[in-house]
């Protein structure tokens, strides 16, 4: 008689975990953090068309790393969910708690349930009336969430950026110095390669004065005008960009 | 809405790729259209009179106050044109309770497809969705529950405003330069007919559906004319290249009591000229 292979369940924890988690740190990087007229995204994601952030609710939006299907998984499940209650109660009713509660229930059962967990990380914020109100809710692959206050970082130089991060942010930053000091916090998480340019940036904003829908991206030539250089043409033809951290060698 | 028992993950149609619809999302969810499908009424509030007309800059669109219920005034500040989104509105009229619900699906509708696919629908794509939506109310309208909406909007591909009237089996027409539906239409057609000139200015295009309204209130006793004691004015939508602009209560009170005070002088309004001569 043959004896089962055993494996105990800390082990199989922990591999998933590890599995994640280089999966997650291959991929660029991306930071969340208030400034005095809401809250600012800013993403390294040389592709146009396929998003690290995005609008969720009126107030609500949602930034991802790692692996793109499974996060834009996440995404249109977090859209359908805030839509689905917008419409049976009240706009007011949709609120960045609940849809963090509902992202740490999947990604948890997610984990635990199937063989290879998700390999993503994502944050979702909600901006108030006043700056006290802000959210930030951080997600990690395993459903664990965290209660952000002032600036996150997520990706695979999560580390080094929140440090610079730390240095440079201020609560009541203009637009201006949050970009010039998230930009600066990417660089210095990228330090094998070149600073990141407007032309591979993602950047949005939720805007607190705004009445009803406070997402709103900025174009590459507005990035350009805010931090000061040449608007950039358009990229190079022939080269692949994508937002899967797997694909991206970083 | 709550997540599956157990597992506390959220139910597989939230995760299931591939569609952007809000409505079809929500059958995969609860196994039913969200606009009742058959049922029996007795008097319900019915909402009346929309115009909409095109101009230079886009589209105008406007809707009386008034909500009846056989011959009593239900509701006499009732609102029947509503933003659909950025660029383009829809005004309804029928019983006025599923008709609201229509436009409230209608907008997340819209909504919904935006976010999820990064860029809104075309203005011929809005247009058949709220056409599939309404044929799903096929049902109740034929119990007598029928709602007739009329869709406006800014064309940002050509460049110009277009109006799109529909029947309560889901036909959907588009209509050159004006139309009106409800149950005063067919005396603010006639009046919008003598009244509209292409290429109006937006100021024109205003006063040519007040008058529109007036004339069908006229007619129409479930049609309300403008209100200026109580200050209840219809409801008007712009919609150009910016977006939509509900007018407000201070910019129409002038226009409204200009037309209202040109009745003194000429109760059936604005005299159309003969093409020999002289009008009278």
């Amino acid at each position: 008689m043959t004896v089962p292979f055993y494996v105990s369940p800390e082990q199989i924890i922990k591999d998933k975990a590890d599995f994640a988690r280089k999966g997650i740190a291959k991929g660029r990087s991306v930071v969340v953090l208030q400034y005095d007229g809401g809250i600012l995204f800013v993403a390294e994601n040389p592709s146009r068309a396929l998003h690290k952030i995005s609008e969720i609710y009126d107030r609500i939006a949602f930034a991802a790393v790692g692996k793109y299907n499974e996060f834009e998984n996440l995404r249109v499940a977090g859209v359908r969910l805030a839509d689905l209650r917008g419409y049976s109660y009240d706009r007011r009713d949709v609120t960045g708690r609940s849809l963090a509660n509902a992202y740490a229930q999947t990604l948890g059962a997610i984990f635990s349930e199937t063989p290879k967990p998700y390999e993503v990380e994502i944050v979702v914020a909600e901006v108030g009336r006043i700056p006290e109100d802000d959210q930030m809710y951080r997600l990690t692959f395993d459903g664990s969430v965290a209660d952000e206050q002032g600036y996150v970082a997520m990706g695979g130089q999560a580390e080094e950026i929140a440090t610079a991060l730390g240095e440079s942010w201020a609560p009541g930053l203009s637009l201006r110095d949050a970009l010039t000091s998230a930009v600066a916090a990417l660089a210095a998480g990228a330090t094998d390669r070149d600073p990141p340019g407007p032309a591979q940036l993602e950047a949005a904003i939720l805007e607190r004065d705004r009445p009803r829908r406070a997402f709103r991206r900025l174009p590459t030539a507005r990035l350009a005008e805010l931090l000061g250089e040449p608007v950039p043409g358009p990229p190079p033809a022939g080269v692949a960009e994508s937002p899967d951290s797997p694909g991206v060698e970083g | 809405m709550t997540p599956t028992p157990g597992s506390g993950r959220l139910p597989g149609s939230f995760m299931a790729p591939g569609s952007a619809s809000f409505a079809e999302f929500l059958v995969a969810l609860r196994g039913e259209s969200p606009l009742p499908a058959t049922g029996t009424v007795g008097e319900v509030p019915h909402a009346t009179t929309i115009v909409a007309l095109t101009w230079q800059g886009g589209v105008l669109m406007a809707g009386d106050r008034r909500a009846t219920m056989g011959n009593v005034i239900a509701q006499r500040d009732i609102e029947k044109v509503f933003p659909a989104d950025e660029h383009s509105v829809v005004g309804i009229a029928g019983a006025a309770g599923i008709a609201v619900e229509l436009v409230r699906l209608f907008q997340v509708e819209l909504e919904h497809y935006e976010k999820i696919e990064g860029i809104p629908l075309s203005l011929d794509g809005k247009a058949n969705r709220l056409a599939s939506l309404l044929r799903s109310n096929l049902g109740l309208a034929m119990q007598g529950l029928a709602v007739v909406p009329l869709f406006g909007g800014f064309d940002l591909d050509q460049g110009r405003g277009r109006i799109f009237s529909y029947d309560v089996t889901g036909g959907r027409y588009e209509e050159r330069d004006h139309h009106a539906v409800g149950s005063g239409s067919m005396f603010a057609r006639g009046s919008l007919k003598k009244l509209y000139r292409p290429d109006m200015s937006a100021d024109d295009a205003l006063t040519a559906a007040i008058e529109a309204l007036y004339d069908a209130a006229d007619d129409d006793s479930a049609t309300g004319g403008p209100d200026l004691t109580r200050r209840i004015f219809p409801v008007v939508a712009l919609v150009d290249s910016d977006g939509v602009r509900i007018m407000a209560e201070s910019d129409m009170q002038p226009v409204v009591e200009r037309v209202v005070r040109a009745r003194y002088a000429n109760p059936d309004g604005p005299v159309a000229t003969l093409p020999a001569g002289d009008a009278r």
